[in-house]
């Protein structure tokens, strides 16, 4: 069957993982089979399971940038972030269904940074899907431990006199980092302001772009 | 690897604050059959079949060595089928028999996926 994802990499510059021109392999084989026995029990349709990866498609960072940059710019928003960031993130659109998610807000003396020991739960409902490193073993386990030196393979170092705050997300409570806003932003819309924010600036692991790089 | 003759509190899904290596840096586009696994996760689980907790069970009792050879949605595809087996909304016996159709139709996965 043609397809367009024939280069060997990506728009993004990543490798496609074995897809659909490589052997089948027995996990492939099980999820179409999985696939095909809920449609005929009617539990879902082919048109509702791609409509469901669409849905997580356009879950993306530039979801949550534009969360933060309107924290950046509108005091009221912020103050409803942080009381309770699952209900200020729909009143902006985003649908975050049913988990808790919780906003961090990182201060000139405070950084915040996310993980999930116990699996891979991330904010997915506003980012999109989380990064692999998110669920490698080695960031699961060395981040509540040593976040500093974590921090520092992400080219984030940090100040002694900045205490960094580590939470751990269960299944049911994401968390959110709000970055601090870079300096010289002054006058900014929020729009231009949500383009310094990076995703891994959302988990903790990175700083949004400096102003001079925009 | 934990050492099988004592048990220090933590099952190996528990990895917080144990030694590990540098984080790796390697990222991947998901593919069709991931993206898919991930749908059947979120529409099964959201009419009710089984929950996310179901998921992680699974998950976590098909131990440190899953983790280690399986890729990510593997793991998920075999939780989510096991998952929705003890739910009841198919048996072992109609997965077989499906999987080796699926087998039947081609070598590659675009083969096996059209029907």
């Amino acid at each position: 069957m043609p397809h367009d994802h024939h280069d060997h990499l990506s728009p993004s510059g990543h490798p496609y993982r074995p897809d659909d021109d490589h052997p089948l392999t027995y996990w492939q084989q099980m999820e179409i089979a999985v696939r095909e026995l809920l449609i005929e029990k009617g539990v879902t349709t082919a048109a509702e399971i791609n409509a469901q990866i669409d849905t997580m498609d356009a879950r993306t960072p530039a979801n949550g940038a534009a969360v933060v940059a309107r924290a950046w710019t509108d005091p009221a928003f912020r103050d409803a972030l942080l009381a309770d960031a699952s209900a200020a993130t729909r009143d902006m659109g985003f649908d975050v269904g049913p988990m808790k998610l919780i906003a961090l807000e990182n201060t000139p003396t405070e950084h915040n940074v996310v993980v999930c020991t116990l699996c891979s739960c991330y904010p997915r409902n506003l980012l999109g899907l989380p990064p692999d490193w998110y669920k490698s073993r080695a960031y699961r386990s060395r981040t509540v431990k040593e976040p500093r030196k974590v921090l520092a393979e992400f080219g984030v170092t940090l100040p002694d006199t900045t205490t960094v705050r580590v939470h751990d997300s269960t299944a049911d409570m994401r968390y959110v980092v709000i970055p601090a806003r870079p300096e010289g932003t002054d006058g900014w819309s929020a729009d231009d302001l949500a383009k310094l924010v990076t995703r891994d600036s959302m988990i903790g692991t990175g700083l949004p772009k400096s102003p001079d790089a925009a | 690897m934990t050492d099988t003759n004592t048990f220090d509190g933590q099952r190996w899904h528990d990895m917080g604050g144990t030694a590990a290596g540098p984080v790796p840096t390697d990222q991947h586009d998901f593919s069709l059959w991931e993206k898919r696994v991930d749908a059947l996760m979120i529409v099964a689980s959201g009419k009710g079949h089984f929950t996310v907790d179901g998921l992680r069970r699974v998950l976590e009792d098909m131990g440190e060595e899953a983790f280690e050879t399986m890729t990510y949605y593997e793991r998920w595809i075999a939780s989510v089928n096991q998952n929705l087996i003890e739910a009841g909304v198919y048996t072992t016996s109609e997965l077989a028999q499906r999987m080796t159709q699926v087998a039947a139709r081609g070598a590659t996965y675009g083969e096996a996926a059209s029907e």
